[in-house]
């Protein structure tokens, strides 16, 4: 509960985002206040933490002035309305540089708004700046940003996760009350995993990827993060919707998530999936997934194991589409359009080449080579055409699970945070940190990572995945789940 | 327990042969990304050993199977012809490194 000595500055950037919406409500602050006392905690934090790479300071405090007068005008609806948000840097602001954490973009603003980012606008949200990623959203640490790594706010010598680290670690150090992050494999879950938070990936084409700069187009998916369900629930009713420049774009109704937000979940039917419970799973990690079941027994679910062989395949099916996609996706960064460019060359086949040489990073210029391999003439169907056939049959056995299942439980992560410059040597090493949450993007589905318990002082994820349009189903078992337990109240110290 | 490591514990036993200097500079041609001759060798090895993670594709049965290019129902979408406003050509083409006369500037193609 809040106190009431809440209204100072370290208190009120600890509140989550309903609860900081309360105080504009009742008029205990303005959103002048709240903005104020979070770019306080931002200039304090970030020598350590480096969750953005862009702080809209001016720009925050005006859209906080409007909030007020929009407010004192009766005018405030919605529960964002003026809460500072921090949005991933590959998500365009308008006006704002957006580097997708590349060097090649060094330069570029954006002349236009992302969907996500004027449906953030429009509910009143405050944008307080972009938050670091993996290059191109390209990584699992956030390591392989051109700007410098994030770190986790639990422990400043360990990753906050990737490829969101900077949206991940900013709702975990109270830098911001809510982010949105993009989720490719796993880009959400396993950093919010990591940091103890709430994170989500929508059923793919719930929310409009329209201004998102495009990974893997078949997987990304843009996706809260926050400290607890509800919010991620109230951000994900003003972010999702129809968009017609989203030409996968799902066209249903809006929705209002949190009336899902039931609590009860007696009688529902969890399935446990035996394949994501991997050889090298953490100890610790073990432990408080099988505390978690045993909790979502006693709440009245059954849990029962299940079998989805094709898991074991799901890692390289990802790493053919992805790479694939990106190759094609990355061919836009050519040194004539926008960014950073070497110029001082003879032909434009030279731009090209020196232009990508010097502006892309390792990780970015390995998937473009994965990518390309498997599509180029010769290997397409040994290894593209193969790679989306297996995709079908994974599709499949998802379905047929949740003919059985309301939804699986898995862990998010197979590890805690590891240290900063574990993995960075041995690329596969990095891609395995992955390994529960890619099937998902696979499949399109919906998935939430919710905070299920401590190892070593460092938070587990616990991870819950629904079918397809299944997004309300997992927000109230997660929330159900969070209100039995009190994981996702314990905070870094800082 | 089954593992999604099940590939990589294999990878020492596949057959995928590991890729050439030349194959790597062949494809870095294709995408026009230059490369130092460190990064090639580095690429090569790297490459070589993700590739074989791919191998264990091939025991999946998916004869018929139809390949899945996205998950969502939405087909061709169409809408109405009609003319509507679009972005500014200003806030585009001050992005470009070169610009003249309301044209995106690159060097000669051809020469």
């Amino acid at each position: 509960m809040v106190n009431s000595e809440a209204t100072n500055g370290s208190n009120l950037t600890g509140l989550t985002a309903h609860e900081a919406q309360e105080f504009l409500t009742s008029g205990k602050v303005s959103s002048v206040e709240l903005t104020e006392a979070v770019l306080a905690r931002v200039d304090e934090l970030e020598p350590q933490i480096h969750s953005y790479i862009t702080v809209t300071r001016e720009e925050a405090l005006a859209a906080a002035r409007t909030a007020d007068e929009a407010r004192s005008a009766g005018n405030a609806e919605g529960p964002l309305a003026g809460i500072p948000v921090m949005v991933k840097d590959n998500l365009s602001t308008e006006g704002v540089p957006t580097t997708a954490g590349s060097k090649i973009l060094l330069g570029y603003t954006p002349p236009y708004d992302a969907h996500v980012v004027s449906q953030l606008r429009s509910g009143g949200a405050i944008i307080i700046g972009k938050g670091n990623l993996d290059e191109f959203a390209m990584g699992s640490s956030t390591e392989h940003s051109a700007f410098g790594a994030t770190r986790n706010p639990w422990d400043t010598d360990r990753v906050p996760g990737g490829s969101s680290g900077g949206p991940a670690a900013g709702v975990a150090a109270s830098e911001c009350f809510i982010s949105l992050g993009s989720d490719t494999g796993g880009s959400i879950r396993q950093p919010a995993a990591l940091c103890g938070i709430v994170g989500m990936k929508p059923t793919y084409g719930l929310v409009s990827r329209y201004g998102l700069i495009a990974f893997g187009s078949s997987l990304d998916q843009i996706g809260p993060f926050s400290r607890d369900v509800r919010d991620t629930a109230d951000t994900l009713s003003v972010i999702s919707g129809h968009d017609r420049r989203d030409s996968t774009s799902i066209n249903a109704p809006g929705q209002d998530f949190a009336s899902a937000l039931t609590g009860d979940i007696t009688g529902m039917r969890l399935g446990v999936p035996s394949e994501y419970l991997v050889d090298g799973m953490e100890p610790g990690v073990t432990a408080a997934f099988e505390k978690s079941l045993e909790t979502l027994e006693a709440m009245g679910a059954t849990v029962e194991e299940v079998s989805l062989p094709l898991t074991d395949h799901a890692l390289a099916v990802y790493y053919i589409i992805a790479p694939s996609e990106a190759s094609a996706n990355l061919a836009r960064f050519d040194g004539f359009k926008y960014g950073n460019a070497v110029n001082d060359v003879p032909t434009a086949w030279d731009v090209m080449d020196q232009t990508r040489e010097k502006g892309f990073g390792s990780e970015v210029k390995r998937r473009i080579l994965i990518g390309a391999y498997a599509l180029s003439a010769g290997y397409y169907d040994a290894y593209y055409k193969k790679a989306q056939q297996v995709r079908t049959l994974i599709i499949r056995e998802f379905a047929q699970t949740f003919e059985k299942f309301d939804a699986l439980v898995t862990p998010t992560s197979p590890t805690v945070a590891f240290m900063a410059g574990e993995r960075m040597d041995d690329p596969v090493a990095m891609y395995l940190s992955d390994v529960c949450t890619i099937p998902v993007n696979i499949a399109g589905l919906p998935a939430i990572s919710v905070p299920g318990g401590m190892s070593e002082g460092l938070p587990v994820g616990l991870q819950f995945i629904g079918p397809q349009m299944g997004d309300g189903t997992v927000l109230k078992i997660a929330h159900a789940y969070e209100q039995a337990t009190e994981w996702h109240r314990l905070k870094p110290t800082l | 327990m089954a593992g999604l490591w099940n590939g990589l514990i294999l990878a020492d036993e596949l057959t995928t042969p590991d890729l050439t200097v030349d194959d790597v500079r062949h494809i870095a041609a294709l995408t026009r990304l230059g490369l130092s001759d460190d990064e090639v060798e580095t690429m090569r090895g790297q490459l070589s050993s993700i590739l074989k993670v791919f191998e264990s594709l091939q025991q999946v049965d998916t004869e018929g199977v139809e390949p899945t290019g996205h998950t969502t129902d939405v087909r061709t979408v169409l809408r109405e012809d009609e003319a509507a406003e679009s972005l500014q050509r200003d806030g585009i083409l001050k992005n470009a490194p070169e610009s003249e006369a309301g044209f995106v500037k690159v060097r000669p193609i051809l020469g």
